[in-house]
């Protein structure tokens, strides 16, 4: 044993994977050390998947090798992956709807009774698993029936309900408040001292300041380096990832709004029963509202019933005049849009083609005589989008499904450009969203303003919604808790009301 | 130069698309043809398209059904109402004309009936179908208390039996339903509509896309089909028979699996689902002509269309 490797659990040295033609990766190494958390920064398609995918068993590398506790390490699949001791929350979320959160965490090794599932035994242990962790979840409720972000800590439950050695966490807070981040930074601190490695993906620079002991980057499926945290800054990591230096994160708005105009959207004590109540706002034209408020407080649930897709109570105006949409395709035809919180679910069409994809919503458009698709003009407008977005796509025909996190959430952007909105709702518009993307998202947002679109802006990203919004409406359980401006838009004051503590 | 290349590109397009499907078909022939000499020819392949003609066109609904991501298993009982539908209308002395309107209106209603409960009540296409079916299917006997009923206008029965520009009218029904139904599908925003819905209904809802009536309107779709279908067959016969069409769903659902419609929603083209009608039909007249029994019929039918779709679900995979 030599002293060096004493301490390394995971060992990565020289691995390449190709697909096909296209290599994604190429001599990647890694060395992951017990009780330290090693985070692996790049830009989407960097190549972070494509090794984790690796690690868990769901691909083999095409060379190189990869150790264990000094064992080679070459899983057959997911489930040797976690008999050996490598317990992955994967990003994309793996749990089935509509089993109870008790169920999930335990899929596959329910305990058994007989050769039938022991309810009881199931429920206690799951219930266990939750509490270890400090979790405030409902083991016996339905997954389907919770949020996302509480989805997102059951999917951190069922990984971590595994002895692992080594925990991959791929963006695990991508979903959740700070409130639900700090739970998961706690479990992150409990593993550290059981010796457990763990291997965090995130896109948060704060988050990563914060947690990680070292730091490794890679860039283009290739290693680029690794640091220790103290000896690195927030600057010098992006310039490593995005391989160029980044001036600013968010753009400087264009024009000034301390004096806005007649609003193009006013909406007046909406109300629906359970969801939210007396919620009172209105947004100008150029404006970026913010919306912030905890996961859970209602936010999204405003924006549905604002396109139709729920009813409720109260007034909305349009230019002046009351509306009340029974459906989206009445929202969409009045000029609002909706970039939804969910891409995959709610935003886009995987197995469609970029093109189908970017039509979709302004289909009425492109419509010509007796039905027929005007395919021409679509094809161009769609292209248009794909240019003025710079979309990296191979072509207008390449399924959505095949491009990075941060070119779909670009074609769900095109999607409601191409609807030419008066107002656009955007809900997390950067979550999963590397950081070169995120930048390029917020300087189509600080374009749209200057064009006159009025801009719903939801986040739970405190930085993003300081950065963006001219004014930030804040929510707490379902009621608005204050229309800050100015020198009130600071953290403390934000916190201060989405928290409740101050009313 | 570059319109070649184009038109080269999309050959190569859909060899890949169907190119097992088709390949399928042509080998079903070639074995076909080594064991009677009488299957390779023009007269047969005439016969094999005026049988497979009631299969294909109810299969057409069903592509749309399926493309949405739903299924409609009450078509054959369709098919019987439509023609004894027919039967009742010649019965109190309508003319071909109103017949035929009303026959095709049946279907629409029918069809309208399984879209309104999918998509109103939100009950399961396979079960709101699985009930229908059999209210359908009982509906037949009404009239005539389970008889059969003659047809004896002359225009109707034509349909089955006489030929137009050297072509059985059976085939051209079937062509004409056919390029309607690709063009409407390929070149139409209500077939843009079904394809984006079939792939995420949750996206088309916040898309603006009515996903309600689109569904109801497919499973009209899928009702007039099966009804025109049920003139075809009825003309055939010259009758309407209580127990037409019986299981045709199957073979319309196997017609269009075996062209590519994906069961899961969003894909699928009218092209795969008349190849795939066409090996159906090869299937039943070669093994009919080799005076093969019932019974091994439906084994070897089975074992086809698994072995088929197996095949082009392997290269899809491979694709990837």
């Amino acid at each position: 044993m030599h002293g060096s490797t004493t301490d390394t659990v995971l060992k990565i040295s020289n691995v390449t994977k190709s697909f096909g033609q296209v290599a994604a990766l190429k001599s990647m190494r890694l060395d992951v050390r017990r009780g330290r958390v090693h985070t692996l920064l790049g830009e989407n398609g960097a190549g972070k998947s494509t090794l984790m995918k690796i690690l868990a068993g769901v691909h083999s590398a095409t060379s190189g090798e990869i150790f264990l506790d000094d064992q080679p390490y070459r899983p057959a699949s997911p489930q040797q992956a976690s008999a050996l001791g490598l317990a992955i929350v994967f990003q994309e979320l793996s749990l089935c709807n509509n089993l109870t959160v008790a169920e999930n965490i335990l899929a596959t090794r329910e305990p058994r009774k007989f050769g039938f599932i022991n309810d009881k035994a199931l429920v206690a242990r799951a219930k266990a698993i939750v509490a270890e962790l400090g979790l405030p979840i409902d083991v016996a409720e339905k997954v389907g029936n919770l949020s996302i972000a509480q989805r997102q800590l059951v999917e951190i439950a069922k990984g971590l309900s595994h002895d692992a050695k080594v925990v991959i966490l791929d963006e695990p807070t991508s979903s959740l408040s700070d409130s639900e981040a700090e739970i998961l930074f706690e479990i992150i601190g409990r593993l550290k001292s059981r010796g457990v490695a763990v291997i965090y993906i995130s896109h948060r620079m704060e988050e990563i300041m914060r947690l990680s002991d070292d730091i490794t980057v890679i860039r283009d499926g290739e290693y680029v380096s690794t640091h220790d945290r103290n000896d690195v800054t927030i600057e010098a990591l992006i310039a490593l990832m995005v391989g160029r230096r980044m001036e600013e994160i968010y753009p400087p708005p264009t024009h000034d709004h301390s004096t806005p105009g007649a609003p193009v959207l006013a909406v007046e004590r909406l109300t629906r029963d359970g969801e939210f109540a007396d919620i009172s706002f209105e947004v100008g034209a150029g404006e970026i509202l913010g919306f912030f408020g905890l996961v859970g407080s209602g936010r999204s649930e405003v924006m549905n019933a604002l396109f139709g897709m729920k009813t409720a109570d109260g007034a909305v105006r349009l230019d002046g005049k009351d509306v009340r949409f029974r459906s989206p395709a009445e929202a969409i035809a009045r000029g609002i849009g909706f970039v939804t919180e969910n891409r995959k679910e709610e935003g886009l069409v995987l197995a469609h083609s970029v093109g189908w994809n970017i039509s979709m919503a302004a289909l009425p458009d492109f419509t010509g005589p007796f039905g027929f698709t005007r395919g021409g003009a679509e094809r161009k407008a769609a292209a248009a989008e794909v240019g003025r977005l710079a979309i990296k796509t191979h072509s207008l025909d390449t399924p959505a499904g095949a491009l990075s996190g941060g070119n779909q959430q670009k074609i769900v952007l095109a999607k409601w450009l191409l609807t030419r909105p008066k107002v656009l709702i955007l809900d997390e518009p950067t979550r999963g969203v590397d950081v070169g993307a995120k930048f390029e998202i917020y300087k189509i947002i600080r374009q749209l303003a200057a064009e006159g679109t009025a801009i719903l802006l939801i986040s739970s990203e405190l930085p993003e919604v300081l950065g963006m919004s001219d004014r930030v409406v804040v929510m707490h359980e379902g009621v608005l808790g204050a229309t800050l401006a100015g020198t009130d838009l600071n953290p403390e004051t934000i916190m201060a009301h989405a928290t409740g503590f101050q009313s | 130069m570059t319109q070649q290349t184009a038109a080269q590109a999309a050959f190569v397009r859909a060899l890949k698309q169907y190119g097992g499907i088709l390949l399928s078909l042509v080998m079903l022939c070639v074995i076909f043809s080594f064991l009677n000499p009488r299957f390779m020819s023009v007269v047969n392949f005439m016969n094999i398209l005026q049988q497979v003609a009631v299969i294909a066109i109810a299969a057409f609904g069903m592509t749309w059904v399926i493309l949405l991501g739903e299924i409609d298993l009450s078509v054959g009982s369709i098919i019987a109402v439509a023609g004894m539908v027919g039967a009742q209308c010649f019965a109190f002395g309508l003319g071909f004309g109103t017949a035929l309107a009303v026959t095709i209106v049946a279907g629409a209603l029918m069809g309208m009936l399984n879209g309104v409960l999918t998509a109103k009540l939100l009950l399961p296409s396979f079960i709101v179908t699985v009930a229908t079916m059999g209210i359908y299917r009982g509906l037949v006997s009404l009239p005539t208390n389970g008889a059969p009923a003659m047809i004896d206008n002359s225009t109707w029965t034509s349909i089955g039996t006489e030929s137009f520009l050297g072509l059985p009218i059976i085939i051209w029904v079937v062509a004409v339903l056919f390029v309607i139904n690709q063009i409407v599908l390929s070149k139409t925003s209500f077939g843009r509509r079904a394809y984006l819905t079939g792939g995420n209904r949750e996206a088309a809802i916040y898309s603006g896309i009515k996903v309600d009536r689109l569904k109801i309107i497919i499973f009209m779709i899928s009702g007039v089909m099966a009804a025109i279908s049920g003139v075809l067959l009825s003309s055939r016969l010259f009758s309407a028979q209580t127990n037409a069409g019986m299981s045709y769903e199957l073979d319309a659902i196997a017609a269009a699996v075996l062209g590519g419609t994906s069961l899961a929603g969003g894909v699928g083209t009218m092209v795969g689902t008349l190849i795939g009608a066409l090996i159906i039909g090869v299937m039943n007249n070669g093994m009919n002509m080799l005076s093969v029994p019932y019974f091994y019929q439906l084994i070897v039918k089975g074992l086809v269309i698994l072995i088929a779709v197996w095949l082009d679900v392997r290269a899809k995979q491979a694709k990837r």
